[in-house]
């Protein structure tokens, strides 16, 4: 069997092993660096907190940064959960069967060379591998893309303090925008101070529930400044920003303005008798990195 | 406010001069603890062979490198990334820790609820806010991982930390009845209303 490929055009193929590469590489980086956007925002943050008690932990938090890069280490003791988003390109070539083999083996490298902290258990007998690995993990999703010859992976260690703060409600088309409006609010008092504050808080609009918490996921890991590309998603984002800084919960739960860098909102259409909302919450070390594979290489970034 | 450099363990009237809002520098020792090993000792009867006494235990599990067993690295273990996780999961473990160990001091993140509140009052503790997601700091206050027991855990075994000077930590919960978690909490449910009508939600 021969594949289709546009006439002339050869396309980029992509091997396992340098898959596992990236992957390892990008879950100790992940680790270790933290995107432009996420420090620009503590800049942010640092330059209009108003208590001083929530300036002072701000502080610790940019100290900790530039500890991090220093010393080499990792940002949080939390390895997380390994998530990877693997968006395929137009004619690229690959084996999906062994992507997903390759990114295992990155990530069980990671743990044993580095080494990390495996903190993946087996959900009823809490067995710790000492992978990071276990059914269905490292997570990971795959989509297409248009870009041409081109593969971009995004590697995610979701920390469970955050994680932890994940609420889903199946609200119904009576409840309104103002149903999703103090849904939000309250998981925001509910997560308190247990998800890490100040925090990108991610919040699904519509869909299924399965795609609406997904969404959810998809806005507390978005870039910093990236808006929703709905414009009533993004109306949204910047009321619910605002209503969550005025709450007061502050950094670690302690008081202040900064409880989070950014609310983002992601949408989904949904059923007419159905009004899905779901939060999902990323801690400060906001962390992520990202390999893009074309035809001149391999480019690491966020 | 008053800062206090404290070298564990500590005693009953030490733990009881500290006030919400005082900070602390901790030295000497520090036991790492957290979910897996409180339910395995209070759930499932196993117990430590460690003193705990005294002793301020921190919600951690860490980062660590197997190595040749050695002066620096007596337990077999070097230091990697050694952080803070969220207390709040360990909410019901206080009292016991506390009643049956004789743990004076928690430090953790994001801080504890009510019982929690009313041990520290009623048997004389503490619970010591340090600054979550700021492992790689905390890492360089600790000189050395000196012991570990109830390893089959791993990696949320029973770890014994020497410690250099392990702070500023804030006194979040004290000895009196006192909790910043809550002064806060309440100001949130104050704030609460207006915030809901200011984005037309009655």
């Amino acid at each position: 069997m021969t594949l289709m490929t546009r006439t002339g055009v050869e396309p980029l193929r992509i091997r396992p092993e340098e898959i596992e590469e990236a992957a390892k590489l990008l879950y100790i980086r992940a680790l270790k660096i933290l995107p432009e956007d996420v420090k620009e925002g503590f800049a942010r943050l640092d330059a209009t907190e108003t208590d001083a008690r929530a300036r002072a932990i701000l502080a610790t938090m940019i100290e900790n940064i530039g500890v991090a890069e220093r010393t080499d280490n990792l940002l949080c003791q939390d390895t997380g959960i390994p998530i990877f988003n693997v968006f395929i390109g137009r004619h690229v070539e690959l084996d999906g069967w062994a992507l997903k083999q390759a990114l295992r083996r990155g990530v069980e490298r990671a743990t044993r060379e580095h080494p990390l902290r495996s903190s993946v258990v087996h959900p009823i007998t809490r067995r710790n591998e000492q992978t990071s690995c276990g059914i269905r993990v490292p997570v990971i999703h795959i989509d297409f893309i248009e870009a041409e010859r081109e593969l971009r992976l995004e590697m995610i260690p979701k920390g469970s303090g955050s994680e932890n703060g994940s609420f889903l409600e199946m609200l119904i088309p009576a409840d309104g925008v103002a149903g999703i409006k103090r849904f939000v609010v309250d998981a925001a008092i509910r997560a308190g101070g247990k998800v890490c504050p100040p925090t990108i808080l991610g919040v699904g609009v519509g869909g299924t529930s399965d795609l609406c918490m997904h969404l959810a996921k998809i806005a507390a890991t978005r870039p910093l400044g990236s808006r929703c590309a709905d414009p009533e998603g993004a109306a949204l984002e910047e009321e619910l920003t605002a209503a969550v800084n005025a709450l007061g919960i502050g950094p670690q739960g302690l008081g202040g303005d900064s409880t989070a860098f950014a609310v983002h909102v992601e949408v989904a259409a949904t059923h007419i008798t159905m009004n899905p909302v779901a939060v999902n919450i990323q801690c400060h070390s906001a962390r992520r990195a990202s390999a893009t594979f074309t035809p001149e290489g391999v480019r690491i970034g966020f | 406010m008053t800062h206090h450099v404290l070298e564990t363990p500590i005693t009953e009237e030490t733990v009881r001069a500290l006030r919400v809002g005082d900070t602390v520098t901790l030295r000497g020792t520090l036991f790492g603890i957290r979910d897996a090993t409180l339910i395995a000792m209070f759930d499932r009867g196993r117990r430590t062979r460690f003193d705990l006494r005294g002793h301020a235990v921190i919600h951690t599990a860490p980062n660590v490198r197997k190595v040749p067993p050695s002066e620096r690295h007596p337990a077999g273990y070097e230091p990697v990334c050694i952080g803070t996780t969220t207390s709040d999961r360990m909410e019901r473990f206080t009292r016991p820790l506390m009643e049956r160990e004789g743990v004076r001091l928690i430090i953790g993140k994001g801080g504890l609820r009510e019982h929690s509140a009313a041990a520290f009052r009623d048997l004389g503790g503490a619970y010591l806010a340090i600054v979550g997601g700021t492992a790689a700091l905390e890492t360089t206050w600790i000189t050395a991982i000196e012991d570990v027991d109830l390893d089959d855990l791993h990696p949320e075994s029973l770890w014994r930390f020497a410690i250099g000077d392990f702070g500023p930590l804030l006194v979040a919960m004290d000895a009196h009845g006192g909790s910043l978690y809550r002064e806060v909490q309440a100001e949130v449910a104050a704030r609460r209303a207006a915030v809901l009508a200011r984005l037309g939600v009655a």
